[in-house]
């Protein structure tokens, strides 16, 4: 077994720095790294890009790092419900680079997966796919997309073991495991680090090969945004 | 004139037995409700559900199981959860049988537009666009015309695209229309209302042939 735990968060972040681009996982706020996000907040880290499918919100996820005024550059699919995102973006002190959802999702697999691009019909025709190369295949267009760059991946997973074994819980996945293994470093975070063994091969949604860093997250908050019931 | 609850009766309707369907925001959200209980139907959500269940009984939210609105659900039995790239390998590899969505604006050609209007703060399109150039089979619910009054079916989009060509149908207030390439042909009317005044709310080319039928809701 190869150990990749760490003692806490901050053991886990160490070499990151102004300028870098990171991926963080999660869908609105199910599933963010949340431990990763708050340190990153209180670091003197700025310039950052980062990747992820949404922005947060006002006081909570890259909200806090909207906040701090620590990101030049977002790159995601949606990133509404969110004034001090848009007050930012509509004064020009952040760039915005908006791209479809499932472009997002596999411009982060092909990094880990070692593609350095891939072809899709998403935004093909529209605006996305201005300045991009295009080519028909079967006599229908596709868009080349090209794969992240990216020096550290954040993601969170419900349960893990030392060996970086990662297991997610309902749509808290997401992203989550598509960015293990897309940046130079990846530092899972999980609400319950389990004893190595004590999980069943057969159920291990990401391989610990994909995670350099791996701790026990403290203080989960897990907000809901749109509380509904029946 | 169909109200949005109508729309979405009317759009259950052309959900079939063995469907996998993803329902976009706004009006596609309702058509949940009005599907025959004698049919076997799976509702798709992108971020990562495929056998989604209806909203959770106050007290039983879960913060980790979502849709793509960010509500709270609830999964089904034979439910299953996966990632992103998962989820759009079942949109992008034509999996899912059908994809409900609104529109600002759908062309005679059937282009799309519904994630940007110039001089307003963008959003995004969220999986809009990975829907849109995919699936085979997309129904466009939306009201017939504009606050303004103006038609939303169109000789040309006038707003930024989200996908070209792939619009197969369009549900409004007023009409059932099927997108050709000649143009709307009109399916049906909706209860009480002329075919006059859908001719006249629409801005891009008509077909109409014959006696055009009321829906039947």
């Amino acid at each position: 077994m190869i150990n990749k735990q760490v003692a806490n968060v901050k053991e886990a972040l160490k070499g990151v720095s102004s300028e870098m681009t990171f991926m963080l996982g999660g869908f609105g706020l199910c599933g963010i790294p949340e431990n990763a996000i708050s340190e990153l907040a209180d670091m003197a880290v700025k310039d950052l890009t980062c990747i992820s499918n949404n922005a947060g919100v006002d006081d909570f996820g890259l909200g806090l790092l909207l906040q701090n005024h620590q990101i030049k550059k977002m790159i995601a699919s949606y990133v509404g419900e969110n004034d001090e995102f848009e007050r930012q973006m509509l004064s020009g002190e952040l760039d915005v680079e908006l791209i479809p959802q499932g472009t997002l999702a596999e411009r982060c697999r092909a990094a880990q997966a070692g593609f350095p691009a891939i072809y899709t019909p998403a935004g093909y025709g529209t605006e996305v796919a201005e300045g991009k190369e295009t080519r028909e295949f079967d006599g229908k267009m596709y868009v080349l997309e090209m794969a992240f760059k990216a020096d550290f991946s954040f993601v969170k997973a419900w349960k893990g073991d030392a060996a970086g074994n990662l297991i997610f819980k309902g749509t808290a996945r997401n992203f989550n495991p598509n960015m293990c293994g897309a940046a130079i470093i990846t530092v899972a975070e999980v609400e319950e680090l389990v004893p190595v063994g004590a999980l069943d091969p057969n159920q291990i949604h990401i391989p610990g090969i994909f995670v350099q860093r791996i701790f026990e997250g403290k203080n989960y908050e897990k907000r809901i945004e749109k509380r509904t019931v029946r | 004139m169909l109200d949005k609850t109508g729309i979405a009766k009317r759009i259950a309707k052309e959900v079939k037995n063995g469907y996998y369907v993803n329902l976009g925001i706004g009006i596609p959200t309702l058509v949940a409700n009005f599907v025959r209980q004698d049919i076997e139907v799976e509702f798709q959500s992108e971020n990562g559900i495929l056998g989604m269940g209806p909203f959770p009984l106050d007290g039983e939210e879960d913060a980790d199981l979502i849709n793509a609105g960010k509500q709270t659900i609830t999964a089904l039995d034979g439910a299953s959860y996966f990632d992103s790239s998962t989820s759009f390998s079942m949109i992008r590899g034509k999996h899912v049988d059908l994809t409900i969505l609104g529109a600002m604006e759908v062309s005679e050609n059937g282009d799309i537009a519904n994630w940007k209007i110039p001089g307003y703060m963008v959003k995004g399109m969220g999986g809009a666009m990975d829907l849109v150039a995919s699936a085979e089979n997309i129904i466009v619910a939306m009201m017939h015309t504009n606050k303004k009054g103006e038609s939303k079916l169109l000789k040309r989009c006038s707003l930024p695209l989200t996908g070209v060509g792939c619009v197969k149908k369009v549900v409004t207030n007023l009409a059932v229309l099927e997108v050709t390439k000649d143009g709307f042909k009109l399916l049906e009317r909706a209860p009480g209302i002329s075919v006059e005044t859908i001719q006249q709310a629409t801005e891009g080319h008509l077909i109409i042939e014959g006696i055009v039928p009321e829906m039947v809701l």
